[in-house]
Formats: structure tokens, sequence, C-alpha cells
């Protein structure tokens, strides 16, 4: 399943974040997910919470996920337009000449330590 | 009473797979052995296009295969018997993808393995996961056959934009099904306008000669 193995990922990195700063525990961790990784929320605040309950340092850990919208970007006309809704293609002048700006990100914002 | 506080982290989770897979490309190219992940659907045949290849090509080259799989060891053992390599299974412990530790500890794994000139890793069957993360690989190959129809390149982008070459498999049974040769190329070019695309039989061995001249040729480049 796929949302475990990036939750195994996310654990990894804040652990090694934890260390590094002196943590005693980790309250809360802010993802930020783009609505075209792939990734389903639900799935991946289900497999945090099982995850984090094997790690001592994050027990009970809260998971916040922040969306990020999906825009791409049309070279031919310059529109930017809603990636989910029309894909690759421009719905203003139908050229496929197009690129994502953004949609895809997986990052970790932020964590709520003490 | 403990003092919560904010650590501001800004960190992308790939971040470290990329990183990792970097620095195993890097030994790889260093070891000279030339790492092929490949991909695709579950039965698209993925054990019988390679146990073709690898009998054609183990003559000119030392080779290891990593199979992976969610269970069982049905792969390794079919690729060992069929072409005589070293075969190895790996388990991936429920999960629908390996990451570039995953490669590496099964790398490791083999004994010698700087001795491989070429590493087949056979990845998980499925068009989604496998794509988004980096294994380390020289090259990604895709293999996408004619049931599964020319329109999956639109419906798994990921994929094929990850994808070097792709090979379009089982076209001895095209004249059953739906599937417009044509239009698949087109479909995969419009992902991927650089990936090479070759039309193969693994049943009859049509179209492999031309992969295995592409690959050594692919393998040369790296090794030299």
């Amino acid at each position: 399943m796929h949302e475990l193995g990036v939750v195994f990922h996310v654990i990894d990195e804040v652990e090694e974040l934890a260390k590094q700063n002196d943590v005693k525990h980790i309250n809360s961790v802010t993802l930020q997910i783009g609505t075209v990784t792939g990734i389903v929320p639900d799935y991946l605040t289900d497999c945090w919470n099982w995850a984090v309950s094997k790690h001592e340092l994050m027990i009970d850990c809260k998971l916040n996920i922040e969306k990020i919208e999906a825009i791409t970007h049309c070279s031919a006309c310059g529109n930017d337009y809603n990636t989910i809704i029309y894909g690759k293609t421009c719905p203003n002048c139908q050229s496929s000449d197009t690129y994502l700006l953004q949609g895809n990100e997986f990052m970790i914002k932020e964590m709520e330590v003490y | 009473m403990n003092e919560i506080r904010i650590i501001e982290v800004k960190q992308s989770v790939f971040a470290s797979n990329d990183k990792r897979a970097n620095e195993l490309r890097d030994l790889l190219k260093e070891k000279k052995t030339f790492l092929l992940n490949v991909m695709s659907s579950p039965g698209s045949g993925k054990t019988t296009t390679l146990s073709l290849i690898i009998n054609r090509l183990k003559e000119k080259y030392r080779i290891g295969v990593m199979e992976a799989d969610i269970d069982s060891d049905v792969d390794a053992r079919t690729i060992s018997k069929n072409t005589g390599v070293d075969a190895i299974q790996l388990h991936t412990g429920g999960m629908c993808h390996l990451d570039a530790d995953m490669t590496r500890q099964g790398i490791e794994s083999f004994e010698n393995w700087a001795d491989y000139d070429l590493i087949i890793l056979e990845n998980v069957g499925n068009l989604v996961c496998p794509a988004e993360f980096d294994t380390g690989a020289v090259r990604n190959m895709c293999i996408l056959s004619v049931p599964e129809g020319d329109d999956k390149p639109l419906k798994y982008p990921l994929m094929f934009e990850v994808s070097n070459f792709v090979l379009i498999n089982k076209i001895d049974v095209l004249d059953y099904f739906d599937f417009d040769i044509e239009k698949c190329r087109e479909n995969i070019r419009y992902r991927n306008p650089m990936a090479d695309i070759f039309e193969i039989c693994a049943k009859d061995g049509r179209g492999i000669d031309d992969v295995c001249e592409y690959l050594i040729k692919q393998i040369e480049e790296w090794r030299n």
C-alpha cells in the first residue's frame, strides 16, 4: 500500500530531526500535499495513526494535512488553469504544450514538539 | 510544564529518497554496473520478456536479477530456471513499490554485486506507485501489453513520463483486441516525447533482438 510507505518516509525524517533538536515528544506534524500526487489523505491518516503508535517519540502524534491545488500553465497562450478539471490540454487554446506549476508537492511543513 | 515549540521543516518527502537514489547511481557508475528498473502492470509479461532478454545477453554480460513482489518467490525461481543467472527475491512486506534504500539493500544482498555488469530489478506489478520513487536505476523500462488497452499512458501519466523506453508486448493478439498501436505510440509520446518504443511478442520472440541491441548500447554508454 502506497500511503504506508510514504508514512514510513515521513516518520524517518521527523524522527531524525527530533533527535537533532533534542525533542522529547512530537505532538503534531503538518504536511503539504498537492492534489495530483496520488496520495489519498484519508488513507494516509489511517496509516499514520497506526504507524505512530509504534514510535515512542510520536505516540498520539497528530497529522495535519494542507492541500495544494494543482495548477497547469499553458506555454502556447500563457493561461493558468485547474489541472484536476482540464488535465494536460489547455481549456483556452486546446494546446497540449503545458506544464504543471504546482500540485505535485509532498512537503513536511512543520512539527509541533516539546 | 513542557514548553511546546514549532520546528519549521519545509522539506520534500521525496527529497531524501532522491538523494539516496543519486548516491546509489554514483556507486553503480563507479563499479560499472548498469541497473535496469522494469515496471508494468501485473500480467503484462515482465518475467517472460526478461527471460528472453537475459538469455540473449548472458554470454556478453554478467547478470543478476532482483524480483520484487509483495510475497512468494515464484518469479525468482522462474527467472533462475529459464536463464540460469543469479536471481534473488525481494519481499516488500505489503508495500506497492521499492524505494532507493530497499533497492540498495537488495543489491547488497547479492554475494558480490559489483561483479555484475547488469542488474535487473523487476519492480512490483503496478503502474502507479513504482513510478513515484526513484530506485537509483540507470534506466527505467516499462512494459505495456495489448490486452491492457492503448489508453494506459493517458490513465497512468507518471509511469510513462519516467520510463526511458516502453515495450508494447503481446502484439500477436492485436487482432483480437481494440488496440490501436499507432494511437498507443501517440499516447506514450504525448506523456513523454523522449521515450523509445518497441513492439514485441515475448511468446514468439518478435522484437526482442531490437530491444537487446538498444540495451547493449545503453549499457556500453554507461560503462564507458
